[in-house]
């Protein structure tokens, strides 16, 4: 238990899927404009994340040399069937979300369908992989499916408080007097690289 | 003819450069930039799969279903990068490590969605394959060009060789620091963020 709460604040902190690693970077910066979509979609982020991750960790498993084939190592179809699984799921929570809840499918539209080819739910995914392979003492190291779980709601909500984040700064910056060439792009990136340094300062944390 | 032949390739090195005008595939463009090698090999994996993934789709437009397309697409490209994955493994492990989940990541680098939906739905295969290779090299020029800088300021050297003199540095007796900062994932999106505003400041008429 203990290690899964460690692993929840690195999670959010440390290995923040957005500021250390960069991923899910190209509906962070599209969907930023403003906090209550950018929230919304933060939440589904996190939702595909809370799915797909104990599934992909339930498979990966299976795919280890000869569990399924004797005598065959499959790992190399990791890619495959981790994407096949996160593109199923994704559809699955778009058809659930459309019955059951229509007026949150109107305000999410397009981004929930995207989520599928969201690098963070993908690298998360691929991350968890690395990991279970560590030794157990290590602090990065899924052991069980509680850390997964873990993991998983930590970097969802890692993920939501910088889309968060700068969609505030993005909403309070629209008054402000860029240099025409910087407009848009460019001073975003560089907001996200100021922010970015600022969650330096929790790399050496030791939890 | 042979205009209409050139344009797929040229325009998006510059003019509708995948990075600095189309914001696709960003995540794995920040985070592999620290050294040149791993930039290099990086930016030759997405332009070969870009490519290929481009003349498989368009090959079969006309037999996919609209409402499977994106996990047709998403299974084409994942094959491609299976491929590549084990290749890089295969040949030149240090720099597969290097990279480590960003390879798989390919998969969900809008890069290769974004070209498949925009451009190999609509167009011929040979007009596809140097779309698919335009964007992957103005994807790499972006690399290349942010790695340069990284690693020169950051770690005084070029391809893994040394540039900055030994006895420069502070440690021998001179006046030189590496940069730490430059190492850091905040430096690499204000990078992206000079190369956006040089790009945008060069080519006034873009908006």
């Amino acid at each position: 238990m203990e290690h899964a709460i460690s692993l929840l604040f690195r999670s959010i902190f440390v290995d923040n899927m957005i500021f250390a690693f960069f991923l899910g970077m190209c509906s962070y910066l599209a969907v930023s404009k403003n906090v209550k979509t950018s929230f919304m979609l933060g939440i589904a982020v996190t939702f595909v994340l809370l799915i797909t991750l104990p599934v992909n960790y339930l498979l990966n498993d299976l795919l280890k040399a000869n569990v399924l084939v004797e005598g065959v190592d499959l790992s190399y179809l990791s890619f495959i069937l981790f994407i096949a699984v996160i593109a199923a799921i994704v559809q699955i929570v778009e058809m659930f979300v459309e019955k059951f809840s229509p007026s949150l499918y109107a305000s999410l539209g397009i981004f929930l369908p995207l989520i599928a080819v969201n690098c963070a739910i993908m690298g998360a995914s691929l991350f968890m992989q690395q990991r279970v392979g560590l030794a157990a003492e290590d602090p990065k190291a899924l052991t069980s499916m509680l850390d997964v779980v873990f993991y998983a709601i930590g970097s969802g909500i890692g993920w939501i408080m910088a889309i968060v984040g700068l969609a505030a700064i993005r909403e309070k910056m629209e008054y402000n007097n860029v240099p025409r060439a910087l407009r848009g792009l460019g001073i975003t990136f560089i907001t996200v690289g100021l922010m970015a340094m600022a969650f330096l300062c929790f790399s050496g944390l030791k939890i | 003819m042979a205009e209409k032949k050139v344009n797929p390739f040229i325009e998006p090195l510059n003019k509708n450069n995948p990075i600095a005008m189309q914001i696709l595939g960003i995540c794995s463009a920040l985070a592999v930039t620290v050294e040149m090698k791993p930039a290099i090999i990086m930016g030759l994996s997405v332009t070969i799969i870009v490519a290929l993934a481009n003349v498989v789709i368009s090959l079969i437009r006309n037999t996919i279903p609209n409402s499977v397309r994106i996990i047709v697409q998403l299974v084409v490209v994942a094959a491609l990068v299976t491929v590549v994955s084990e290749f890089l493994k295969a040949f030149v492990y240090d720099v597969s490590v290097q990279l480590s989940v960003y390879i798989g990541l390919i998969i969900t680098n809008c890069i290769l969605m974004g070209r498949l939906e925009a451009y190999a739905m609509q167009n011929k295969p040979w007009d596809s394959f140097l779309d698919g290779l335009g964007n992957g090299c103005g994807y790499a020029i972006i690399l290349i060009i942010v790695s340069f800088f990284r690693e020169l300021l950051g770690s005084g050297s070029l391809l893994g060789c040394k540039i900055i003199p030994e006895n420069w540095f502070v440690d021998n007796g001179g006046c030189y620091m590496n940069n730490g900062l430059m190492m850091m994932p905040s430096m690499a999106l204000i990078l992206v963020a000079c190369v956006i505003w040089v790009h945008r400041s060069i080519n006034k008429d873009i908006e």
